[in-house]
């Protein structure tokens, strides 16, 4: 098959982050901050991947914020031509520094949302304060008028503030919302019990989402992750494994999606000793579920399978022990009906509480942290 | 729809870019890029920000020798799509 270039490439510059979301999709392992890629090695590595076709970066974490150096690595991203795009819960981000990265040409943020009150968000986020924090952020973002997607990430606990989570967007200016049911990969997997939607809360997601795009046509883009295990067809995964975009780990590991590390017989280069060129075109990781040939029944032979794919790679891992098998949340997965029995068990577990995210060097806890 | 006395223009964040791995131009806007074809590259090439619609309309078809309500109507089409994406926005 021919391999075409990457459009899009997820920067993940550090792993550290303030907030310690229980549904954190970084993985359970976290790169430590003396492993982290430095301003030259960023600058580089945005270079390069401009000369191999990306177009869009996105500045991710972890909390890019909680990188110094982010002002460098944003000037360093338009330098080398690539649409920049910051992936922020906001803290860390002060008036003045907001300013500076408009100077340095950044060209759009997305905002994290964990709730839409302070009650919700900061328990969710396990940071009191950040909330407040957020929507001073939100206002700087809107004065200076850098253009605005607002990411809510809904779960059982707060599935019903989606109609507040919308008019948000509204009052905020924001162009586009994602209004994303929580995927579980990485850390999220410890909490499927505390965060699992029911399937009617799956359902009255749907609809609200289908509603709310006639009405606000025009003023509010609204792109959807629905609840997938309550599905019956699967995600396109990455739109096709090693087709559109990469990611690039804090300490320079290149992956083909941001959860491919949960896949244990995959073997990831490193920027630190290989050209990104060489690592899209030539990787194992890449090369091993690019196209359709690793395929087992019933994909092979399935006339979707260059539709979706297959479905998730990560999510076949975890849920069937084989990251070739069809992702189970496909009606033609044998073991679909499983996975729908398991996902209404975890929706109705009622006691569970959430473990929130370590940060690099942390263990777990159960409770939110003070302010610091 | 657009009207022939709007003026579009595109927002900040929206931006026509020239592809040299691909060779192609292509709209870049937050977190999307869109392959333009020789035409969607022509009627973005002509949105300046002060002229109207229809002057817009006018001016490709002096240009490519075509019928003006043809372009206008194919022009219409491709950007109020765009402005259902939140890519273009028109002043009235």
């Amino acid at each position: 098959m021919t391999v075409q270039p990457p459009i899009a490439m997820l920067a993940e510059l550090t792993h550290r982050c303030p907030l310690s979301c229980p549904y954190c999709s970084n993985p359970v392992e976290l790169a430590l901050q003396d492993r982290e890629l430095d301003t030259d090695q960023w600058r580089d590595i945005f270079q390069q991947a401009g000369r191999l076709g990306v177009l869009q970066l996105h500045l991710s974490g972890g909390e890019p914020a909680s990188r110094r150096d982010l002002l460098e690595l944003v000037t360093a991203a338009r330098e080398a031509g690539l649409y920049t795009n910051l992936i922020t819960s906001g803290i860390g981000l002060t008036e003045k520094r907001l300013k500076a990265l408009d100077e340095a040409g950044l060209d759009h943020v997305q905002l994290s949302l964990q709730g839409t009150d302070a009650m919700m968000a900061d328990q969710i986020g396990g940071y009191k304060g950040g909330f407040d924090r957020k929507m001073q952020v939100a206002r700087w973002i809107g004065e200076i008028g850098f253009p605005l997607t607002l990411n809510a990430v809904l779960h059982r606990r707060n599935l019903h503030q989606l109609p507040r989570a919308l008019e948000m967007a509204v009052e905020m200016g924001a162009r586009r919302i994602e209004v994303a049911t929580v995927q579980f990969h990485g850390w999220a997997l410890k909490n499927r019990d505390a965060l699992m939607p029911t399937p009617e809360q799956a359902r009255e997601a749907d609809r609200i989402v289908k509603e709310s795009r006639t009405r606000l046509k025009g003023t509010l883009v609204i792109d959807y992750v629905p609840a997938d295990y309550h599905s019956d067809f699967p995600k396109r995964c990455m739109g096709g494994w090693g087709t559109t975009g990469l990611n690039v780990s804090p300490d320079g590991q290149v992956l083909p999606c941001h959860a491919a590390q949960t896949i244990p017989h995959l073997k990831f280069d490193n920027v630190r000793e290989k050209s990104l060129h060489e690592i899209w075109y030539e990787g194992e990781a890449f090369n091993t579920y690019r196209g359709t040939d690793w395929m087992q029944e019933p994909c092979q032979s399935c006339e979707n399978k260059l539709k979706d794919f297959g479905g998730c790679r990560c999510q076949a891992m975890a849920l069937v022990g084989d990251a070739a098998a069809t992702d189970p949340v496909c009606t033609k997965s044998p073991h679909h009906g499983a996975l729908q029995t398991r996902a209404e068990e975890h929706s109705h577990n009622d006691t569970a509480e959430m473990i929130y995210r370590g940060t690099p060097g942390r263990s777990q806890r159960t409770k939110p942290k003070e302010p610091v | 729809m657009i009207d022939p006395s709007d003026i579009p223009y595109l927002p900040r964040g929206v931006r026509v870019h020239f592809d040299k791995v691909r060779d192609n131009w292509v709209l870049l806007a937050p977190e999307r890029a869109l392959t333009l074809d020789p035409i969607g590259h022509a009627i973005l090439s002509e949105i300046d920000g002060n002229r109207t619609f229809q002057a817009i309309t006018e001016t490709l078809s002096a240009k490519y020798n075509a019928p003006a309500e043809q372009i206008a109507k194919d022009s219409a089409g491709f950007l109020s799509a765009l402005q259902g994406r939140r890519f273009l926005e028109v002043q009235t």
